[in-house]
């Protein structure tokens, strides 16, 4: 019956559009997080100076290819949900085999040293971003976002918005022991 | 209110509806990004309406008050200065933000379902169409099937005033 069977074609064409947008409804994706363009491209060139009065040194790329895997976080003291990632960044911070390096974005340097001063400091070493001009680099379009660099100083991963427990579990630990292998 | 009063107040209401309506190119641009340049500054400005502002996600950079945006304004014009030309500045931008941030998509050939989907879909439906009717025509001429025959036969034989 080829006759007949043609008339479930439109039937069938209007299930699959008709999936597609419930698939665009009901799951929960962010249609805000675009993946990545520089996922496994060596980490963009940038040179930037300590915060003033930190301390710890700036980053440059150079700090990113010297054989460990590394956690880039771009964070600012006016970002609220900075502060809510902010005691993973700690934990990880502890945690053999990877380092946590941050770049202060767009930030007054009083305000970052006060920030970090009050929730600690996890970082190894943080760059000052204060024009953003790096965050571009990285195609970063709001803080905070995580990048993990892997020693190739290759970025293997962006995390768009705050980490959460899950996040870490499920994506960012497992990335980590993979990459040290 | 004096009717003549309120003629007027009905024409302010009118002139403000028109206004409204009257599409305006509110552009975010400060005068301290503008180049001296009025080509360049062109350039810019014509650049700066194909580049997604990645914060607000449906406004360009050139109507933008984000930071980012102003910061990627900033940027396209130091390109331009330094003598890019503006695919290499839209180049340099997609190589970091991806094409999400072009507002007009690239003929490229993941892009090609995007461009030519809805003709396909056009094409498709008139072919459904065409189908249906090229098939309904002939079919319809000789559908009386020998049991209609013959009733019609019998009709005509039972009312002799019609032959």
């Amino acid at each position: 019956m080829p006759r007949r069977a043609l008339f479930f074609v439109p039937l069938l064409l209007f299930a699959l559009v008709a999936g597609y947008f419930l698939w665009g409804l009901v799951t929960d994706r962010n249609p805000s997080q675009v993946p990545s363009a520089l996922i496994d491209k060596p980490v963009p060139a940038f040179d930037l100076p300590p915060v003033d009065g930190l301390d710890r040194p700036g980053l440059a790329t150079a700090d990113l290819r010297n054989g460990e895997v590394a956690l880039v976080n771009f964070f600012a003291s006016w970002c609220l949900p900075c502060r809510t990632e902010h005691p993973l960044l700690m934990e990880l911070a502890e945690v053999d085999g990877v380092r946590v390096l941050g770049i202060n974005y767009r930030d007054r340097p009083e305000d970052a040293r006060r920030w970090l001063g009050e929730f600690g400091n996890p970082y190894e070493r943080v760059g000052a971003d204060d024009r953003g001009r790096t965050a571009i680099d990285f195609g970063v379009s709001g803080v905070p976002e995580t990048f993990v660099i892997d020693r190739e100083g290759r970025i293997r991963h962006q995390h768009i918005g705050p980490l959460t427990d899950d996040d870490i579990e499920d994506k960012i630990a497992p990335l980590i022991e993979d990459l040290s292998q | 209110m004096s009717p003549r009063h309120g003629h007027r107040s009905t024409l302010a209401v009118l002139v403000l509806v028109l206004g409204l309506l009257v599409p305006v190119g509110a552009a975010a641009v400060l005068p301290d990004e503008m180049l001296d340049d009025p080509l360049l500054e062109g350039r810019a400005r014509e650049l700066s309406q194909l580049i997604r502002c990645l914060v607000c996600q449906n406004e360009s950079i050139d109507t933008s008050n984000a930071d980012l945006a102003r910061e990627l304004r900033l940027l396209v014009r130091e390109r331009l200065t330094a003598g890019d030309s503006d695919q290499e500045v839209l180049d340099f931008l997609v190589a970091r933000y991806g094409d999400f941030v072009l507002l007009r998509p690239r003929m490229t050939p993941a892009n090609y379902l995007l461009w030519f989907g809805p003709a396909a879909v056009l094409l498709f439906g008139l072919g459904g169409v065409a189908l249906h009717f090229r098939r309904r025509r002939p079919g319809a001429q000789a559908s009386l099937s020998a049991e209609e025959q013959a009733r019609i036969a019998r009709l005509l034989e039972q009312d002799p005033g019609a032959g």
